[in-house]
């Protein structure tokens, strides 16, 4: 059948700079760049560009310069290109159309409409080059009251984590990305003392020594799951759902199933590894407490429990009942959390934004007096240390980045993840393209990122004259709004700004 | 050291029994038997050590969850979540299971006297030498074997009346591994999309003959009397059920 889909970018080659060296023919995995020995010349096949940009920043010349193709259709709001292609793409295949990464629609992010406070005359704000800053901050259950005897604390406290920076690289599981994105992440939570998240495909042996920095995941398909896996982690995350995807399972298809990845998920190579929608030991609050305590009993209750569930519309009653069951973190994944592949229709339109969530889980939490009975972490799109620091004012305790992480990495969020062919050798299970991710380069871009970040909240702490993240956490007097609506700054527990 | 333990379990809650069984097993204790068990759950999770334990009464869910080499004995019925994400060990029950009975194990044996719920072998999955193995006396619930990516499931209905076929439907549905072997009649409505039926090969059984072997030793009925009726194959149609689902 032929395609009716135009191309959706444009390649532009200065042939005044190209030295056919090929370097593009070989970076390009989705076969857009080929040479011609006849005529010595460079073709491109613009149909299969995903516009990701790695011949562009590999090209030694800069011979390439990649462009939107205009698409110039009449004029209309309703009927954008995008949705055009997708019938397209949908009436010459008959399937559900894949993506990958997150939500890219235009629903409003509230982390622009929210300004921080600084201090002016009445207090006096904190240089943090000089002064002792403190962004510790510790995930796990803390106790109603604490007791002191002679000895010190007499009250038994739940297992807790220390975190040297709140921010926490997210789920993203060996078979969606590569070993060495593992690796990476891995290295450079262990260096900066925060956290990265197997997802759930199992942990290969050779990470095993970074068990100490590790949360493991048990989710519904419960690929390598097994005691070593429990014991070697500092957090075990149970995983209901995703914020790219609520409510569905996931689908690695078994062409990414290689015969390393089928190792550490424990499956034959080249099946599909299919994980349910739902876990079917978990059709209640009730049936959660009992996984939450088959996993504090797997590990002898030296472990906090995280329960990690994608933002909907009864997220505050979900959350209620999450701490109720024992978890002793609970994590929200927003609207515009990413995946490695999901239906482009659950991932644009399902879930509510992180912020209302998170500013809904936080009272909730609040008025039913349990909040201090597990921490926050909220995960979904945070793209800066401003984002981060908003967070934390509104409630979070700890943020996971995942996309911000990858970007770090080279990802340039062309949403194909879903085909297995990453030119930046992130999101494959290719031998040949994993190796573009070197984990001694990735581990200190990513420990760069952090470090950047962990300074610049400073700065922002500094300003506002606290000393401590734990004196900016919940404490929204620090936020204002701007350009919301009373409904949205009841929500958000914000006053408007010049209020 | 002591070999061997009996441990009254009357009135005490799981975490302080299993606080228990944990420091049983790590003083070396090779059996343990549990007297008046009522509603206690994960029994045998967290032990990691082949310690035989026998129970007496009703043990409560997730019985062996996430266990590693401990072998269980039941006397009475097992609830639901009985072997849950199992790794290895082996957990024999003199009576019913309830639901997802050896839900995503991976490894390990499951014999089961009488009946099971629903769900039962649902996502057992096998890598390599690891391969779960489940064997039903009685009769099932729906969706039995669903998921299935490994391992192997029997159901030998014994308890079926002359002619009475088993009630389970949806069997296999989204089965993508492993084998389900039947004894007894089922129609093919009562199967998912994703199996195929076949006739016994001479491997299909040697492996009946050794797993009926085994649950005829563990309750005492004559195995060749149940391997002289005839049983069926199930078997995955599809490595990728839902390869052909998407649109790129």
């Amino acid at each position: 059948m032929k395609t009716y889909l135009p191309p959706k970018f444009i390649v532009e080659r200065d042939d005044s700079r190209c030295i056919r060296c090929e370097v593009c023919v070989n970076q390009c995995t989705f076969d857009v760049h080929s040479y011609d020995t006849e005529d010595d010349e460079l073709k491109s096949h613009e149909e299969n560009c995903v516009g990701c940009h790695r011949c562009v920043v590999f090209c030694p010349t800069e011979a390439l310069t990649i462009r939107r193709n205009p698409l110039d259709y009449r004029e209309n709001y309703n009927w954008r290109p995008e949705v055009i292609e997708d019938i397209i793409k949908q009436s010459e295949t008959g399937g559900v159309l894949l993506t990958g990464m997150g939500n890219d629609k235009s629903y409003r992010i509230y982390w622009d409409h929210l300004v921080l406070n600084a201090s002016q005359v009445t207090n006096p704000s904190i240089d943090p080059l000089r002064e002792p800053m403190e962004l510790t901050t510790y995930l796990g259950r803390k106790p109603d009251r604490v007791e002191f005897g002679s000895l010190g604390l007499k009250t038994e406290l739940a297992p807790q984590v220390k975190l040297e920076v709140p921010v926490m690289f997210s789920a993203m599981s060996y078979g969606a990305v590569s070993l060495n994105v593992q690796e990476s992440l891995a290295r450079a939570a262990t260096e900066m003392g925060t956290l990265w998240n197997t997802g759930e495909g199992g942990l290969h042996p050779k990470l095993y020594k970074y068990g100490d920095n590790t949360i493991v995941q048990v989710a519904s398909g419960r690929f390598g799951v097994h005691p070593e896996y429990l014991n070697v982690a500092k957090v075990v995350e149970i995983k209901i759902g995703q914020g790219a995807k609520p409510g569905i399972g996931g689908h690695l298809p078994g062409e990414k199933v290689s015969a390393e990845v089928s190792s550490t998920r424990m499956i034959p190579k080249g099946t599909d590894a299919l994980s349910p929608a739902p876990q079917h030991d978990i059709y209640s609050i009730e049936d959660l407490a009992q996984l939450v305590y088959a996993l504090k009993e797997a590990t002898n209750y030296t472990k906090p429990i995280a329960v990690k569930i994608a933002a909907v519309h009864n997220s505050a009653a979900i959350a209620s009942g999450m701490v109720r069951a024992g978890a002793d973190i609970i994590v929200l994944d927003g609207l515009r959390g990413s995946t490695g592949a999901a239906p482009k229709i659950i991932r644009d339109n399902v879930g509510i934004p992180i912020e209302l969530a998170l500013a809904s889980v936080d009272d909730r939490l609040r008025q039913e007096g349990i909040r201090n009975q597990a921490s926050v972490v909220i995960a979904g799109g945070i793209r800066n240390s401003g984002d981060v620091a908003k967070a934390i004012a509104l409630g979070a305790d700890a943020i996971y980045i995942g996309t911000a992480a990858l970007v770090a990495l080279g990802c340039t969020i062309c949403q194909q993840c879903h085909t297995g062919k990453c030119a930046w050798g992130i999101c494959t299970t290719d031998p040949w393209l994993t190796k573009r991710v070197n984990p001694d380069i990735g581990a200190r871009r990513l420990s760069n990122l952090l470090r950047g970040w962990s300074l610049e909240l400073k700065d922002i702490l500094g300003g506002m004259g606290i000393n401590a993240l734990e004196s900016l956490r919940g404490n929204r007097l620090h936020l204002r709004g701007v350009g919301l609506t009373d409904t949205e700054l009841e929500i958000l527990g914000v006053r408007m700004a010049g209020r | 050291m002591k070999e061997a333990v009996t441990i009254d379990a009357k009135g005490i809650f799981y975490r302080e029994l299993n606080a228990k069984l944990r420091k049983a097993v790590s003083n070396g204790t090779q059996k343990i038997e549990l007297r008046n068990v009522y509603g206690q759950r994960y029994i045998g999770t967290d032990l990691g050590k082949p310690v035989e334990i026998e129970i007496f009464g009703t043990p409560g869910n997730d019985l062996g969850a996430f266990m590693d080499s401990p072998r269980i004995i039941v006397h009475g019925n097992a609830q639901d979540g009985c072997g849950n994400t199992m790794n290895n060990g082996e957990i024999i029950i003199h009576g019913h299971a309830g639901d997802i009975l050896g839900l995503s194990a991976r490894g390990g044996k499951i014999f089961v006297r009488e009946d099971v719920g629903y769900r039962a072998g649902i996502h057992m999955k096998e890598y390599q030498d690891k391969k779960p193995m489940v064997v039903i006396g009685g009769t099932a619930q729906d969706f039995l074997g669903e998921y299935m990516a490994g391992g192997i499931l029997i159901l030998l209905g014994l308890n079926l009346k002359e002619g009475e076929s088993h009630k389970a439907n949806f069997i296999g549905t989204g089965m993508h591994g492993g084998a389900i072997y039947m004894r007894g009649e089922v129609q093919e409505f009562q199967l998912g999309k994703e199996v195929g039926v076949a006739e016994l090969d001479e491997n299909d059984y040697l492996v009946l003959k050794k797993l009926v072997g085994e649950f005829a030793h563990h309750f005492d009925y004559n195995a060749e009397e149940i391997l002289k009726h005839k049983f069926i194959k199930l078997f995955p149609l599809y490595l990728r059920p839902y390869g052909r689902l998407y649109a790129y």
